[in-house]
């Protein structure tokens, strides 16, 4: 059900125009920001580090996007009431949904990196590359669960959308994609050691630029799978408080 | 369960809750649907017709558990749309009219195997249900082209599909022939009739009369949220008893005309249609009172077409029961 649900979407997505051409410049854009930003230190691994955070901040905007967009996609196309009404639980109509924006999310890490290395010659040596490999995954993973919590509140919002833009940069910051949180006021502390963001970015620096990976990718991992049981209970209640305020369709 | 009804509302209501205004807000109710009350049999065809606003849409998503309603209560196959929503949505298929629903950048055939893996549908029974459906509904061999690229009738045609694919109990049908041309139309209608022959409960909501009259066993008509009427065609038309109709093809009626024989005694209904150049008037009067004079002295001067004395049809039964209300 996963699988097959999670391929009709990243199909459904990836053949718009207009989300190809935002998939092709954006991650250039990002590309050149975080080497503009980080050619100040001449440390290649500082330059990779700021690639990969700069790809990081891609996926997180095609998962915020795209789990609120999807929501709200599905609204506009009619289809949310169609599969709201399959006789499962809510949480696994949209899980592949989400996730489907995290794996389509995974392109922008790619062509961050790879953009990095063809535009600006950033040399893509990872400290430990198998590692980098395992923490993008659990990664991508960790944004798909954290998209479906935020499913659940556009689900019953009618004009999701505008909360997503919202969310867009203060997540960048306050998890650390590209700055390092330690130049961030106290109190962004606690808030960003409970997003799997702040963990799973960590992770990726450990990969890319040497630190102990693992416990980063195992603590990114258990708040992945609180956000995906919080989700799931978050999205059974909001779908009945959708079917009370009629907000599942568009009139 | 081993209920004989296959839908039973009983004092359905639904209020919309909104709020308007940005400096001041201020609380909007409108009250969409205020109790309605019916059953339906089981392999019965049942059509809900009603003017636009008239509730049918709410009440429609109120039994197929897309709506919580806001009292009264509903059973599906024998549970409850509120407490047992997904027994429920186990037997029900929902079809609605228009372009929307569908996801036009997959095919077809995608489309309908992502729904049917949605919808439970075992795996192994998947194929075989998807090529049975496209053969029923006749898109066999289109399948693969892209959505986006279906015309109306054919996208309505892929809804049907989509609503079988669990092979549900009662099927829910919202407009289905709403902008549809007249040839796909009665295909459509056909494929009704032969799913209601071969035992499943449709619920159909229109407001094409022909349709209504060909197709249902039993018809609602609904008015500003509540059953006006009930019956099978057969009886509904007998609102329209004891009236004759005449119609009269006229180049130009006069206002003035329509509102004197409005005001004759015997004449219970006057319409006017649209049609092209000339326009059609109706004029309802009871059967044993001849207004075809009058009719023809209030058009004096005026260019006339085709004038027409008939008993009363469905239509007419329909437009009785609506302005009553």
């Amino acid at each position: 059900m996963l699988a097959l649900g999670t391929l009709a979407h990243v199909k459904q997505m990836s053949r718009s125009p207009f989300e190809v051409t935002i998939a092709l410049v954006v991650p250039i854009v990002q590309a050149t920001l975080a080497v503009y930003l980080f050619r100040a230190g001449h440390e290649q691994h500082r330059l990779l580090q700021a690639a990969v955070g700069a790809g990081l901040m891609g996926v997180w905007s095609s998962v915020l996007f795209g789990s609120g967009g999807a929501i709200q996609n599905q609204r506009w196309q009619g289809t949310l009431e169609m599969i709201m009404l399959a006789p499962r639980r809510p949480v696994l109509v949209i899980l592949p949904i989400t996730v489907a924006t995290g794996l389509t999310g995974t392109y922008a890490l790619l062509a961050t990196l790879a953009w990095g290395r063809i535009l600006y010659g950033i040399r893509l040596d990872f400290v430990h590359p198998f590692a980098f490999v395992v923490a993008a995954v659990v990664c991508i993973v960790a944004l798909g669960m954290f998209g479906l919590l935020l499913a659940s509140t556009f689900v019953l919002m009618r004009n999701a959308n505008a909360l997503t833009n919202a969310l867009e940069y203060p997540i960048w910051l306050v998890s650390g994609m590209l700055v390092p949180i330690t130049v961030l006021p106290a109190w962004t502390g606690p808030l960003a050691a409970m997003l799997p963001t702040t963990w799973g970015a960590r992770a990726l620096r450990e990969a890319t630029s040497g630190g102990p990976v693992w416990p980063s990718v195992a603590v990114c991992l258990g708040i992945s799978v609180l956000c995906l049981i919080f989700g799931s209970l978050s999205l059974t209640y909001v779908e009945r408080r959708a079917r009370a305020a009629a907000t599942l369709a568009l009139a | 369960m081993g209920s004989d009804y296959a839908i039973e509302a009983d004092g359905l209501r639904r209020t919309y809750r909104g709020r308007t205004g940005w400096l001041r807000p201020r609380r909007t109710e409108v009250e969409a649907v205020r109790g309605v009350s019916f059953s339906v049999r089981r392999g019965e065809l049942f059509g809900l017709l009603g003017p636009n606003g008239a509730g049918k849409t709410t009440t429609i998503k109120m039994l197929n558990t897309l709506l919580l309603p806001t009292s009264g209560s509903a059973r599906v196959c024998g549970h409850d749309v509120v407490e047992q929503t997904r027994e429920v949505r186990r037997r029900i298929g929902y079809v609605f009219g228009g372009d929307r629903g569908l996801y036009d950048r997959l095919s077809g055939l995608d489309n309908l195997r992502y729904f049917a893996e949605l919808y439970g549908v075992a795996p192994r029974e998947q194929k075989r249900r998807i090529a049975e459906l496209l053969e029923l509904v006749g898109l066999a061999g289109r399948e693969r082209e892209r959505v986006e690229g279906y015309s109306r009738g054919m996208r309505q045609r892929l809804h049907i599909a989509r609503g079988l694919l669990h092979s549900p109990e009662v099927l829910f049908l919202d407009e289905p022939s709403i902008g549809v041309d007249p040839v796909a139309a009665r295909e459509l209608r056909r494929t009704v009739g032969d799913l209601a022959a071969a035992g499943t409960t449709v619920l159909l909501t229109t407001h094409y009369m022909a349709e209504a009259d060909e197709l249902c066993d039993r018809i609602a008509v609904i008015a500003d949220g509540q059953i006006q009427a009930l019956g099978t065609p057969a009886e509904l038309r007998h609102h329209a008893d004891g009236r004759r109709v005449v119609e009269v093809e006229a180049y130009g009626v006069p206002d003035a005309a329509v509102s004197a024989l409005r005001g004759l005694p015997g004449v219970r209904e006057t319409a006017i249609e649209e049609r092209g150049a000339l326009q059609l008037l109706t004029v309802q009067s009871d059967a044993h009172v001849d207004v075809q004079g009058d009719i023809l002295r209030e058009l004096a001067g005026i260019r006339l077409g085709r004038v027409n004395s008939r008993e009363p049809t469905l239509e007419d039964a329909y437009v009785a029961i609506v302005n009553a209300a």
